[in-house]
Order: structure tokens, then C-alpha cells, then sequence
């Protein structure tokens, strides 16, 4: 038998077995429960406009930001009554899909 | 003499046809380590078999100055051929003719030669090397890809379909090849991406190459949407020979059957695998010592590796290979190699190749990412096909068969014609480890040294459960065998289900789940 090289151990059911470990599966991203207070970027885009301050009041439905994107402008909706606890982008900046635009208390 | 004169005119014009995009052209595909077209094409098909079509058609576009300009042949070679003897239709996109983009005449080339391979029934080799849409052609252009997507589609089950990408496959265009059975790419050549790497730095701002976003690489390794990997162009065209010899020319035949060749007695599968379950072995040297000259001929070979697929003959018979890999992530399925096998047995099954599946798995693997990316709807993949594929189905247990994984891999209860299990099997609901703790809970916790305990019923539930003898009482196994009797009883299987009759029950077809 030939010897298998770098042999990682993988657990299934209660086993141990030795086998090589995919690169997939090495790299694969921890999970992090969904916090409903942080709004993320749901498409790539450009922002083209805050419609809020930190501190303000803001209610469920109300506009948050114009994300330019896929040659549309997509206004952001709040999904929750709260205060705005922080904004971590300006306008012109580039955000990728799920990048962390404002935060809510 | 004035027919002279006629064929001498024929004879000029072919010629300056054949230079393509001119000298300039030519020597930039050159210098991007890649042939012309017809050099392709040549370098592909049997030696003084090709027939050109359409060698005189001209675009007709009239926008943007299009009328003063000449492309020839549009950027399109069309034409038939054989390899090793077989009939085959093909088209190669000539990347120095206008970047080989797509025009109307460009895709009505194409279509021709789609149309003309489904209606003699022969395999469709087509050579992507393309900027994409010709965008002085507008909606008409759009209109030709929609027409090659359609034929593709309808063509699909019936004539064998390879797609080739040696050059730029990019946006839409990059769905002929997704629609086909088999895509070819080589190392630093292709390139497959819906969006390119300009138009991500303009949205997002994210620098990436071309190679690093859709080479051939990415799509073998990451993506899955290539199934060969080659470092050259002339390594690529001896793959898709080779494929082609392995498969039949449409859905109403069977492959070329070859004379029978006994496989090297280095291989022996006495030897192959450990006894111990936990310890990997390269489930490739089984089947390498059953197929005949232990040549087996492996697909997706870098995609997906805890289930190998591929070809090989058995007694001269293309015979179609599915094995769980233990050497790579245990051998587990997940939602990759659920896609990968999937696919793979229904390609079988479409074109009467038998499937021998060979079953080593302690399962399916566990973690948040993979419930998260659907392994149930992937994993489903795999029942279907095999519940759904009438070709004969003959598998063999080599060793461990438990839970959800034993009635996926062509179980007796997905209609496998043959189970045949060797004595290490073990066919059980789970590991020895993960049944006695659930079984022997109670006893495990309330004894004086749980650890002594525990060992003891995991002991105990091997010797009664971890063997083949179980299902073999219940006749889900039809024989226990020898390592050595393997190929023995499996060409007898292949054989005797020669003249296999399924009915399949009316329908429109079915619904796999995607």
C-alpha cells in the first residue's frame, strides 16, 4: 500500500479517519449568527447617498441609504425601529454584497 | 482554357480566405501560445477527414461602417470530420477575425452545423475562442446566441456535445458550453466568466486577474463547471480523442466495443485495502484492477475528489465507474461530489453505458456550511439519478456502507441489478462508534469506567452489525466475494444484462431536483 501523504483526520458519526482534508473544507468560514441591528449591503455597489445621521431616530420602512447598483438606484430600507448607533461608510465608497453599512441600537 | 481560369479563381479566393484575420492576426494568436482555428481543427480530426462549409459566408451588417469591412468566413469555421473513425460535426471560433465575434452569420454558421450533427446524429465538437457579442450586430447577435442555447438544449441526450475553450469564453457565451456534456479547458488559455474582471473593479473596486476569476483552473478545481484539465493545447485535443473513443455517436447506439484485455496483475485487489475502516486507500487502484489493461480514464479529476467518476472497458465494453475516494475527505458526499456523480450517471444513462459503483463511505459530512449550501436538494441529486438510470447498474460493496450514504450509492432499493459485497463490508445504519453510543447510552453512562464500557458495545455491535452478512440474509447483497472474484463476477453482470428491458413509466420528464 502506498503512503498517503499529509493525512488530516476527519470526523464522522464518532469516528476518526484518516484522509486527506479538502482545501473547501480547511477554508471554510466560521458561522456567525445574523445580527438584525446591522444593516449589510445585500447587492455590490457605489453609495450614493446617506439619508441619515448618527443618532437619529428611525423607524421600520423609513429610507436609510441610495445604493447605486446593477444600474439602478436601490434605496435602503430600515427593517427595524431603533436609533442610528453608527454609519461605517461615505458616500462614493465602494461596498461589496454583505459589507456592514450602519449599525442600530 | 476558360474552366482553368474558373478553378484558378476558386482557388485564389479559398486562399485568401484561409489567412483568416491576416498575417498581423495570426502572429498575436501566436504569441498568446495559441493556434488558429484551422490548425485546431486540423490538429483534432484524422488526418485528411475535415470538410469545410460555409467557407464563402459574409456578414451582412450595415451600422457603424460594418458594410466596408470584410471578415472572412465571419469568424467561423464549420465543417465535418472523423477521430479515430468516428463521425464528428465541429465549429472553431477564429480569434482573429474581428476577436471571433458573434455575429448574425457567425451563429447561423454555428446553428448549421448544431442542426446538420443532431440530424445525422453524430457528436458536436465546438471550439470557443470568442470576445463575445459582436456589438455592431446588436439584438441580432443576442438573437444568435439564444438559437445556439436552444439547439444545445434540445440536442442534449441524443448526440454527445463537447464544448473546447481555448481562448475568451465570456457573458452569455459562456452558456453553450455550460448546456453541453463535456468542457475542455487548458492552463493560461481559457477563460470563463459571465462578468469580467473590468467590470468588477468599476462596481466594486476588487482587483482580480482573469486567470484568477474564471482560468482553467478555477473552473476544474473551484467551480466545477470544467470537467479536463490540460496544460497544453496538444495535451487538450489527445483528452477529447480519448473521451471520444470511450462514448457512443448519439443515444441509439453503444460505444466501440474494443477487444477484450485482462488488467495488469500489479493491481490486486487482495491488497488494495486496509482492513481497519478508518485508514484511506485510492479507491482508483480498484478499479484499475478490474478494468481491462487497467486503463481507466478519469473525469473532473480535480473537482470534487472524495468521488472519483471516469471511464473504463470492461471485456472491451465502455463501462461507466462511480467510487467514493476514502483517500480524499473520507470519501464522504457532499454537495460537490452529490453534483458531480449525479451528473455523471445521467450522462450514462443517456447514452447506454453501464455504471459499476464502487461503495466506501461513512457518510455524509457534517457542518453548517454544507446544510446551509442545500446538501439535502444536492444530495437528492444523487438518489434521483440513480433511481431514475435504466442502463444496467451493478455495484460493489468494499467496505463501509452506512445510513443515508448505503441506499444513495446504487443500493439494491434504488434497483442496482447487482450487489455484490466484499467481506470487509459493512453495511449498517451507521459506525460501530456512533451506534453503540447512541444504543448503549444508558449502559455507557451508568458503568463504573464508561471509556471500558464504551469499547466493549462498540466491540460487541461490530461483531454483530459491521459485516455484509446482515443485508446479504435480507438478499439486498446478492453475493459476498472475494476481492479477486470482482471482475470475474462483474463482467458476468455486465453480460447477462445486455438485453436489460425497464419500462419507464409515461411522462413529460421528470423533476431532478437542481
Amino acid at each position: 500500500m502506498k503512503k498517503v501523504e499529509n493525512p488530516g483526520l476527519l470526523n464522522i458519526n464518532s469516528t476518526l479517519y484518516k484522509t486527506r482534508l479538502s482545501t473547501k473544507f480547511l477554508n471554510r468560514k466560521p458561522y456567525h449568527p445574523a445580527n438584525p441591528k446591522m444593516i449589510l449591503s445585500f447587492i455590490p455597489g457605489t453609495v450614493l447617498d446617506i439619508l441619515v445621521k448618527k443618532g437619529q431616530t428611525v423607524k421600520k420602512g423609513d429610507d436609510l441609504m441610495i445604493l447605486d447598483a446593477m444600474k439602478m438606484q436601490n434605496k435602503l430600507k430600515c427593517n427595524i425601529d431603533g436609533i442610528i448607533k453608527d454609519i461605517f461608510v461615505s458616500k462614493g465608497d465602494k461596498v461589496s454584497k454583505g459589507t456592514g453599512l450602519l449599525e442600530l441600537s | 482554357m476558360a474552366v482553368n481560369n474558373k478553378i484558378r479563381e476558386l482557388q485564389e479566393k479559398r486562399r485568401k480566405i484561409l489567412l483568416g484575420g491576416g498575417e498581423q492576426a495570426i502572429e498575436k494568436q501566436k504569441a498568446m501560445g495559441k493556434r488558429t482555428a484551422r490548425e485546431r481543427i486540423m490538429a483534432l480530426l484524422d488526418k485528411n477527414s475535415f470538410i469545410e462549409y460555409d467557407l464563402f459566408v459574409e456578414h451582412d451588417a450595415r451600422d457603424f461602417d460594418m458594410d466596408k469591412k470584410s471578415l472572412p468566413s465571419d469568424g467561423v469555421i464549420i465543417g465535418s470530420g472523423k477521430i479515430f473513425g468516428a463521425p464528428v460535426a465541429i465549429f472553431a471560433q477564429d480569434f482573429t477575425v474581428a476577436g471571433g465575434s458573434l455575429g448574425q452569420m457567425h451563429s447561423r454558421k454555428i446553428t448549421k452545423i448544431m442542426d446538420y450533427a443532431l440530424k445525422m446524429r453524430m457528436p458536436l465538437i465546438g471550439i470557443n475562442d470568442s470576445g463575445g457579442a459582436r456589438i455592431q450586430e446588436g439584438v441580432n447577435s443576442l438573437a444568435g446566441y439564444g438559437e445556439i442555447f436552444f439547439r444545445n438544449t434540445i440536442s442534449s441526450g441524443i448526440i454527445p456535445q463537447i464544448s473546447v475553450i481555448l481562448g475568451p469564453c465570456a457573458g452569455g457565451a459562456v452558456y453553450s458550453p455550460a448546456l453541453t456534456d463535456f468542457v475542455f479547458v487548458v492552463d493560461n488559455i481559457s477563460k470563463m466568466f459571465i462578468t469580467g474582471p473590468e467590470v468588477i473593479k468599476t462596481v466594486l473596486g476588487e482587483e482580480i486577474s482573469m486567470e484568477d476569476l474564471g482560468g482553467a483552473r478555477v473552473h476544474c478545481e473551484i467551480t466545477g463547471n470544467a470537467h479536463f484539465f490540460a496544460g497544453s493545447e496538444e495535451e487538450c485535443f489527445e483528452q477529447i480523442k480519448r473521451l471520444i473513443t470511450f462514448i457512443p455517436w448519439n443515444n441509439s447506439r453503444k460505444a466501440k466495443v474494443f477487444e477484450p484485455e485482462e488488467p495488469d496483475k500489479n493491481y490486486d485487489p487482495d491488497k488494495i485495502v486496509p482492513e481497519d475502516p478508518t485508514l484511506p486507500y485510492d479507491v482508483r487502484d480498484v478499479i484499475r484492477s478490474v478494468v481491462d489493461k487497467s486503463d481507466f480514464f478519469e473525469i473532473m479529476e480535480l473537482y470534487a475528489k472524495n468521488i472519483v467518476i471516469g471511464f473504463g472497458r470492461m471485456d472491451g465494453r465502455t463501462t461507466g465507474f462511480v467510487a467514493n475516494q476514502p483517500l480524499e475527505m473520507a470519501g464522504v458526499l457532499d454537495v460537490d461530489s452529490s453534483d458531480k456523480a449525479a451528473r455523471f450517471i445521467r450522462y450514462c444513462d443517456a447514452f447506454n453505458i453501464p455504471l459499476i459503483t464502487l461503495v466506501d463511505l461513512p457518510g455524509y459530512l457534517p457542518g453548517i456550511d454544507q446544510e446551509h449550501a442545500g446538501v439535502i436538494r444536492h444530495g437528492a441529486k444523487v438518489l434521483y439519478a440513480y433511481s431514475e438510470a435504466t442502463v444496467p447498474k451493478l455495484t460493489v460493496i468494499i467496505r463501509k456502507a452506512y445510513g443515508g450514504g448505503y441506499i444513495a450509492m446504487s443500493s439494491r432499493h434504488l434497483r442496482a441489478d447487482f450487489v455484490f459485497a466484499w467481506p470487509t463490508a459493512e453495511i449498517a445504519v451507521m459506525g460501530p462508534e456512533g451506534a453503540a453510543n447512541i444504543i448503549f447510552r444508558k449502559e455507557i453512562m451508568s458503568s463504573d469506567d464508561p471509556e471500558v464500557m464504551r469499547k466493549q458495545k462498540v466491540e460487541e455491535y461490530k461483531a454483530k452489525f459491521a459485516n455484509p452478512y446482515v443485508a446479504a440474509a435480507r438478499g439486498y447483497v446478492d453475493a459476498v466475494i472475494e476481492p479477486k472474484e470482482t471482475r470475474r463476477f462483474l463482467l458476468h453482470a455486465i453480460e447477462a444484462s445486455e438485453n436489460k428491458v425497464v419500462k419507464v413509466l409515461e411522462k413529460k420528464h421528470g423533476l431532478l431536483p437542481l
